[in-house]
């Protein structure tokens, strides 16, 4: 079982979160040209190592995080607010 | 090497089992090679021996980076089906079962195909409606064993599942495939090895692919941990690690995540399941069979989230367990004996890639999702054709990378396009 620390609720099991994907995508504009989307939304870099991903707490405090973990060793090396701006508050309070 | 029959298991019967000689040499890597096919899973040496055989290829190497059997090729619940619907996908699969249906003779070695029937459990008349569909799809397009059977031929035929009315999801009925089964999965490695071999393929074990050399637009050398082996063409096919290996040959990305899947077998047991049973409604996601030497042998979904640990979680040991005992109750003593994982490669839309590269002598075999075990025979078949005649296909020409920019996806499951949904 992976714990996942999360910023807002605390440390708890991988289980009671879902994991979304990739983390380092950035989404083109709206009417940026096909390829890019297609890149973005198709396209991985599938990184063997340590990768920044997005998991949401589905049974706990329901917000989107930005993990960085290995995918190798499952290790987990930082976990933040995936918002920016609830990011920067959370960091504020520290 | 010694071609097996009656005989000749009569003869060594006889002389103390001296007379078997080893199945395939182990020889030093050339200097270089017409065809290195990278990857000596089940497609791996399937594409070589094909390669062999039905292209007249004499000068072919196979690298793997382990040892025969120790990937994907011994990770998987050796099922083998056929019962897909997409114009695509059926053709290439239904002809996945007729060369499995003849592969013990035509190796020369008895991979053990038995050919149970798949049945897979349904729960609701909008199941049984959606399976009419597909199975009758099947059955207008060269697949002649699909069947829907209802609840008194299903009772019938597996007398052990939970028919309840108490049961969560009560069994309503059952989608039948009666030419699908099972193989023994070593035996299908060993067997294409050998057959590969005879014909004169290098099978390069601890032989691990660390970097490309690129002159232009083509591959001219690997670089091993067995040396440097230069080749003509280059073939990549290493479910699980195919990012990595393509970003070795100077790519950035491809519509693939790796996770893993576990599978588990138990102590074995006197005969229970004749057949594969396949229990999937709501969050569930479970298929079993039982092995010839008694396992039970099930799996149910990928760990959901990425991974390259050939190693599984608990939750998904709680989660198979649990649709276990809720179809088959009769399991809940049985003790766990193993259970493995394996490094899937997820593609976008859970389809596969059998396709030329941006690279003139580079072809790509990738993409398998949780299906590459029934698919190996015609995945070897079409890789092989397509590396001796560098053009894809008819078949396979929708297992292509572009398929996604073209808006032409084989989405089996319609489930959009992220990895881990394409169970």
């Amino acid at each position: 079982m992976i714990r996942i620390n999360c910023p807002f609720c605390g440390e708890r099991d991988h289980s009671e979160f879902s994991y979304g994907g990739d983390g380092s995508i950035v989404y083109p504009a709206l009417d940026a040209p096909v390829e890019e989307w297609v890149e973005a939304v198709f396209q991985r870099e599938n990184i063997r190592g340590v990768q920044t991903e997005s998991w949401q707490h589905v049974s706990g405090c329901r917000q989107w995080i930005l993990v960085e973990r290995d995918t190798m060793t499952h290790e987990i090396h930082s976990v933040r607010a995936a918002h920016e701006g609830v990011a920067k508050v959370l960091e504020a309070g520290k | 090497m010694t071609r097996f029959s009656a005989w000749s298991v009569f003869r060594n019967g006889l002389s103390g089992q001296s007379g078997w000689t080893r199945q395939w040499r182990d020889p030093e890597p050339k200097k270089q090679y017409d065809i290195v096919i990278v990857g000596g899973g089940l497609h791996g040496l399937a594409t070589a021996y094909y390669l062999a055989k039905n292209h007249g290829q004499k000068n072919i190497a196979v690298v793997e980076k382990g040892w025969l059997g120790g990937g994907n090729a011994g990770r998987n619940t050796t099922i083998v089906r056929s019962n897909y619907f997409l114009p695509g996908n059926r053709e290439f699969y239904e002809h996945s079962l007729k060369l499995w249906e003849e592969l013990s003779h035509d190796l020369n070695y008895n991979v053990m195909f038995s050919q149970r029937s798949h049945i897979a459990l349904l729960h609701s008349p909008a199941a049984i409606d959606g399976a009419a569909r597909r199975y009758n799809t099947m059955r207008l397009t060269g697949t002649p064993d699909a069947e829907i059977w209802d609840l008194e031929k299903l009772k019938q035929e597996v007398p052990h599942l939970n028919y309840g009315p108490d049961a969560r999801f009560p069994i309503r009925g059952a989608a039948v495939q009666k030419r699908a089964g099972t193989a023994r999965h070593d035996a299908v490695a060993w067997g294409y090895a050998r057959a590969a071999d005879s014909l004169g393929v290098d099978i390069l074990q601890n032989c691990e692919v660390t970097a490309t050399t690129r002159s232009g637009d083509e591959i001219t050398s690997i670089t091993t941990s067995r040396g440097e082996i230069k080749a003509k063409k280059v073939g990549f096919a290493v479910a699980g690690n195919t990012s990595r290996l393509w970003q070795m040959a100077g790519f950035n990305t491809l519509p693939i995540e790796s996770h893993k899947l576990q599978a588990f077998v138990s102590e074995p047991l006197k005969p229970l399941l004749d057949q594969v049973v396949v229990f999937g409604v709501g969050g569930a996601h479970f298929y079993i069979s039982q092995s010839d030497k008694g396992g039970m042998v099930f799996g149910g979904d990928i760990d959901w989230y990425k991974s390259y640990a050939q190693r599984g979680n608990l939750p998904i040991v709680q989660d198979v367990a649990e649709c276990a005992i809720s179809i088959l109750p009769c399991l809940g003593r049985v003790r766990l004996l193993r259970h493995w994982s394996g490094v899937m490669d997820m593609s976008m839309d859970g389809s596969p890639f059998i396709c030329k590269t941006p690279l003139r002598n580079l072809y790509l075999n990738a993409g398998w999702n949780y299906g590459g075990f029934k698919a190996s025979p015609a995945s070897g078949w079409y890789f092989a054709d397509l590396i001796a005649n560098d053009r894809p296909h008819e078949t396979i020409e929708h297992f292509n990378l572009e398929r996604f920019a073209q808006g032409v996806i084989l989405d089996e499951r319609g489930a959009g396009p992220d990895p881990k949904l394409h169970g």
